[in-house]
């Protein structure tokens, strides 16, 4: 998306991930089946309820995609509508605390209501590049940190990320859940799935690789786990998940399709 | 009456004659007993027992009375109407719509000879306001879209109103023409001049009548004083001044002067990417030309007064409900931005309208509004998707009635709602082509949330969400109600006896 003077750009979100690649299509698919968050209340006639409902950190993801997705889908010929933008924006960063309070707190069901105070926004930059992060943390989950700045050379780094490294970057390999057939750029390519169309099938797929290790303590201290209870509380409604099944403890990234990808991103 | 209760009561038969058996009956159903008038047919029928109830629960019927609009489902997106707006005395009725023109109907006289048909509203001017323009510097489009339109009261023979789309804001004058001017010296009937040297003898110019014409013209263009799109317009009671609102400044405008005018508010950060929150309508107190308000996308209300400073961005008062924790979710902002805000006739009360409510608040409580009416609650599980296909983002509008007793807003479905403030009672009515027989009561509707539904509702999955109401205006004085329905508008009257 071309950036017009008179575009309002909403802080903190970066849009180089985006523009490259194709994002005509619309944010989810019809086919994909919706769930409600709670109670089984499914008024919608006749959805499955036989299959598991994705977690709390999964619906949230996808409304985040939906989010982001939104605010840059604008009709290029007229102005687009600043209330609108600015409402969705506020969401994102809505979600992007939570994130990051879940992250500093425990993996495991954070508080449904009354959220204390974050003195820090997360950028989405950092949402983004930390699932790169994590992608390329895989090959040694314990090197924790090191390999940030390895990992984006040069790619534009928001001032706020290299600080917030430590305690939210557990929080973002909790809560991307990707999966991981290998490396940087399938999951870039993920992103991009999930803001197309997506058959149902492949969600299903995705979802078939939901590891109950998902919950272990070794996960959890891998900071691979992410959090639990579907219809955990916060009134998070009924949508599509889009986003896969956590990670794998058996997948490894390539880093050099980790570098190639950066290339790409940063457009040189 | 109860069943059994009275002489000629069959209950077997389910039904029972009362006293008045000639004209009357009394029907017991398993969910209660009305009144019907007997021997109509089934049509009336309906009606008669909508009149029945009515009259047992003196509620207000609503009938329809007349629709305008195309009926064919492939209309075009210019037709869909925009703003909808009585002027004073409810004589005239203002339409703009997406195309940028603005359709004025007026009442026509109640004739004598029709008692039961209250005036009906004819076509009396159409214009083009606004044309489509492009931003060069932007490489943006402006939508020629009239988003809304004020009336100024009237001061003469002419009418003049305000309309405005995303940019420019224009007054324009309507006017009668009956009578022309025949027998020129100087021009020739077709308004040639003529030679002066042909003529002979002077005459004084008659005016001899002529065929109605109406015509509208611009007479002020209040162009270039908004960066963001113009929301809102009010005219202010010293009928001098007015204010344009867009997303991030208030603008303060006298009639006669078109190439300035003040800003008289300004809520743009100093750096853009810190933009949390925008204005969404703003209207000037009814009495007080001193006092506005303006509404946020955050659910708040300010009310300004223009004496304090020449800027207001420190309010007066302002007005915000605490947010209600068990509700909390992430859609809680986008749905308490405020999409309407309405003073009452009266100027004590405003009235905003967020996604799902109504709320009346009073201007001497500032922590919450006295009244909270449910517009449509079964929407609250479905937030998300909503919030997926736009719908969440829909911004409609309320108006109230002349007395200020009752309020209305418009919903998905083709529905619109009136909420009664003092009986407490509120009803859901259609507009629709099947409801749009001459004088057929308008029967209420009702959404079902779950579990079973009844013959005669409709369940929540059902609602057709590109059918939207928007907007809609109600008389000043009387019981009419122009609603829009995409491109269609009905109007509809209380019923007269």
């Amino acid at each position: 998306m071309r950036n017009l003077p008179g575009f309002w750009i909403p802080k903190d979100v970066s849009w180089e991930k985006f523009t490259k690649q194709g994002t005509q299509g619309t944010m989810f698919a019809r086919g994909l089946k919706r769930k409600s968050a709670e109670d089984g209340e499914d008024v919608e006639g006749g959805l499955a309820g036989a299959q598991a409902m994705p977690s709390y950190s999964l619906q949230r993801q996808s409304l985040l995609d939906m989010s982001l997705v939104k605010l840059q889908l604008c009709h290029m010929l007229v102005e687009p509508n600043l209330c609108r933008s600015v409402l969705i924006a506020n969401t994102v960063r809505q979600i992007q605390e939570e994130m990051a309070q879940d992250g500093t707190w425990r993996v495991v069901a954070p508080q449904a209501a009354g959220r204390a105070p974050l003195d820090r926004l997360v950028s989405t930059d950092i949402l983004c590049r930390s699932v790169r992060e994590q992608e390329g943390e895989r090959p040694a989950p314990d090197a924790g940190d090191g390999h940030t700045p390895d990992l984006v050379p040069g790619l534009a780094t928001v001032p706020s990320a290299q600080a917030l490294r430590n305690p939210q970057s557990s929080l973002w390999e909790v809560d991307s859940s990707r999966e991981n057939r290998g490396g940087f750029q399938k999951s870039l390519d993920q992103i991009f799935e999930t803001l197309e169309n997506k058959t149902s099938g492949s969600v299903e797929e995705l979802f078939a690789d939901v590891d109950s290790s998902y919950y272990d303590l070794d996960a959890v201290l891998t900071g691979m786990v992410g959090s639990t209870q579907s219809g955990h509380g916060s009134g998070l409604q009924a949508f599509s998940p889009a986003t896969a099944a956590p990670p794998s403890s058996s997948c490894r990234s390539d880093l050099g399709e980790l570098d190639h990808a950066v290339e790409i991103l940063v457009e040189t | 009456m109860k069943r059994g209760s009275h002489p000629g009561c069959r209950p077997a038969l389910g039904c029972c004659q009362g006293p008045r058996r000639d004209q009357l009956q009394l029907l017991h159903s398993p969910r209660g007993s009305v009144v019907r008038w007997r021997g109509q047919s089934c049509d009336s029928q309906q009606d008669a027992l909508l009149a029945g109830i009515g009259v047992l629960t003196q509620d207000t019927l609503w009938c329809f009375s007349q629709v305008k609009g195309t009926i064919e489902i492939g209309a075009t997106e210019a037709d869909i109407i925009s703003t909808v707006e009585f002027n004073h005395t409810g004589e005239l009725l203002a339409t703009g719509d997406k195309g940028g023109r603005v359709v004025i109907f007026q009442r026509e006289q109640e004739s004598k000879n029709q008692v039961h048909r209250r005036g009906e509203y004819n076509v009396y001017s159409t214009f083009q306001s606004h044309e489509p323009e492009f931003d060069y510097l932007k490489s943006l489009e402006i939508e020629e879209k009239i988003n809304k339109i004020r009336w100024l009261p009237q001061q003469n023979a002419a009418y003049f109103l305000l309309s405005t789309n995303d940019k420019t804001v224009k007054l324009w004058k309507v006017s009668e023409r009956d009578k022309r001017p025949e027998g020129y010296n100087l021009k020739d009937e077709e308004g040639r001049l003529r030679d002066p040297a042909t003529i002979t003898t002077l005459r004084v110019p008659v005016l001899r009548p002529m065929d109605l014409m109406v015509e509208a013209t611009p007479r002020r263009v209040f162009a270039n004083a908004h960066t963001y799109h113009i929301n809102s317009i009010s005219v202010n009671s010293d009928y001098e001044t007015y204010m344009s609102a867009d997303d991030l400044r208030i603008n303060l405008w006298n009639f006669e002067i078109t190439n300035q005018s003040f800003n008289i508010v300004d809520i743009k950060p100093a750096n853009m990417e810190e933009l949390t929150e925008v204005i969404t309508a703003a209207e000037f107190h009814p009495h007080h030309c001193n006092s506005f308000v303006y509404s946020s996308s955050k659910g708040t209300i300010r009310l300004c007064d223009m004496r304090a400073s020449a800027l207001c961005d420190r309010h007066s008062k302002f007005f915000e409900e605490p947010e209600d924790p068990s509700n909390r979710s992430f859609f809680s902002e986008i749905i308490s931005s405020i999409s309407d805000v309405k003073f009452s006739h009266s100027g004590r009360y405003i009235m905003t309208r967020d996604y799902l409510t109504v709320k009346v608040w009073d201007l001497n409580m500032e922590n919450r509004p006295i009244e909270t009416y449910q517009v449509h609650d079964y929407l609250r599980s479905k937030l998300c998707s909503l919030y997926e296909n736009d719908c969440i983002f829909d911004k409609f509008e309320c108006v109230w009635n002349g007395s200020d007793s009752v309020i209305m807003t418009g919903s998905y479905n083709n529905f619109f709602r009136m909420f009664d403030r003092n009986t407490k009672r509120d009803v859901t009515l259609e507009a629709s082509r099947e409801n749009s027989k001459p004088r057929a009561i308008l029967k209420p509707r009702k959404v079902c949330v779950g579990g079973k539904r009844r013959k005669d509702e409709i369940s929540v999955d059902s609602l057709d969400f590109s059918k939207k109401i928007l907007h809609t205006a109600w008389h000043p004085s009387e019981n009419i109600i122009a609603v829009a329905a995409t491109n269609n508008l009905y109007i509809f009257q209380d019923k007269v006896n």
